[in-house]
């Protein structure tokens, strides 16, 4: 419940930490920094660190899964272009110092931010041939999607198993016993309050969405190997896992629920007419909240994390890291509830609309 | 010398909005609670719920903060 309380305080510090550190001001403060040091000379050698390339380095999509130092998991670039597909290594993109160098496929490609893009003979990019590129390569988001599926799979089909073998009344054992509470409170939380009697339909998918975003947002708060990508701050995923819910609610759409969007009851006609497009701008805006909730909650923890971390860096000393690091432990520890409560509300505010979409008499207002 | 993009004043309005709602909440759900105790579970659950859509809203101007100092999220 104190973590909880803390919430509001994380608005606050959070806003205050993004207003700082995405302003280019601090940024460029630095040098004046540096020159006032005796080590003047030295130091404007150095190269100029740049707080914000080097977070969305962090937070954006990679061909390769970087692992400490100079090393990496080079994982499978597959492009399609006018000349077929081809498949190459994502080490072939970036030389041993992780800059990226062009590579000589069927076209030279060379990766900028992350996007592979096709380069003429003095590397300038191709913008023309580049629009050509379909790039579906197991990127550094793909690969941790798969690994969070696999990890899904393994704990899910164990605990099934065990509810196989001893049966769904008899007390719950080892591993079941942490995931059934789990799933006690999905059913009893998200699904029965705004489903209802018919909410066993919508449980494998609610189930699915709430620990697919919650593993998702736990393996991205990992910083080493296995996670520390940022699936879940990605608008494409979000964004997919938003259309899910979109056309669950639509195909599950009942008389009640389009005649509330397209001539509500027990209101005037002009009134009727004024209404409609709010209505269904409404549905196509659910969707879209979702996708930025989730999205927006997970890169700002991301940028929060890495922002304090920068600190150091920024102030160029030492003793930055006796305020950075305390702070971020506490950030990351109110990201693994925030982890927990997107996925809640994503689950919950999907059964909300699968609720409204199923509701045929009035008996209850739903607000929201 | 001060530099930055207006966005930074957008996102700080945004940040006194959310602080001004998620207070809203926190009142709403205290004096419930105290007229109340024996519902504190359910008002701790939606409690929490419009507290984090709140906060949704503030990170929408985050986001669009970012956008506008030419981050590219």
């Amino acid at each position: 419940m104190s973590l909880k309380r803390i919430k509001p305080l994380l608005a606050v510090a959070f806003s205050v930490y993004i207003c700082f550190f995405c302003n280019s001001s601090f940024a460029q403060e630095t040098p004046h920094h540096e020159a006032a040091s005796t080590e003047a000379p030295d130091h404007k050698k150095e190269e100029k660190f740049d707080v914000a390339s080097t977070i969305l380095e962090h937070i954006r999509d990679d061909h390769n899964w970087h692992l400490w130092g100079h090393h990496s998991v080079p994982l499978p670039v597959i492009l399609k272009t006018d000349k077929g597909f081809e498949v190459f290594s994502g080490a072939q993109l970036v030389d041993e110092h992780h800059e990226p160098v062009v590579y000589n496929g069927n076209y030279p490609y060379k990766s900028f931010e992350g996007k592979i893009k096709i380069v003429n003979e003095d590397g300038t990019v191709n913008e023309e041939a580049s629009k050509k590129v379909l790039d579906v390569s197991i990127t550094k988001n793909v690969a941790s999607l798969l690994f969070t599926v696999l990890l899904l799979i393994i704990i899910f089909v164990s605990v099934a198993n065990a509810y196989k073998k001893r049966g769904v009344t008899s007390a719950p054992k080892g591993f079941q016993s942490l995931i059934e509470p789990i799933i006690i409170f999905v059913r009893d939380e998200i699904a029965k309050p705004y489903l209802g009697d018919r909410y066993t339909a919508f449980m494998p998918f609610l189930l699915t969405i709430f620990f697919f975003i919650w593993i998702n947002n736990l393996l991205g708060m990992v910083p080493f190997f296995p996670g520390g990508a940022n699936v879940s701050g990605n608008i494409a995923f979000t964004l997919t896992l938003a259309l899910f819910t979109f056309i669950i609610t639509t195909v599950n759409g009942k008389k009640h629920y389009w005649q509330h969007i397209f001539w509500m009851p027990g209101l005037p006609v002009p009134m009727k007419i004024f209404l409609i497009p709010i209505e269904v701008m409404g549905v196509f805006i659910k969707p879209i909240s979702l996708t930025i909730r989730l999205f927006a909650n997970m890169t700002a923890g991301h940028i929060l994390v890495l922002s304090l971390i920068a600190l150091i860096f920024i102030l160029n000393s030492l003793a930055a890291s006796a305020l950075a690091v305390p702070f971020t432990v506490f950030i990351s520890m109110i990201e693994l509830l925030v982890g927990f409560i997107q996925a809640f509300i994503f689950a919950m505010l999907s059964a909300l609309y699968f609720g409204m979409a199923l509701e045929e008499h009035h008996e209850e207002e739903l607000v929201l | 010398m001060v530099v930055g993009s207006v966005a930074a004043i957008g996102a700080g309005l945004a940040a006194i909005g959310a602080g001004i709602g998620i207070g809203q909440i926190g009142k709403g759900a205290l004096e419930g609670m105290a007229r109340q105790p024996e519902a504190t579970n359910d008002l701790r659950t939606n409690m929490i719920v419009a507290a984090a859509l709140v906060e949704a809203v503030a990170l929408f101007a985050v986001v669009v903060s970012l956008l506008g100092n030419n981050l590219g999220v």
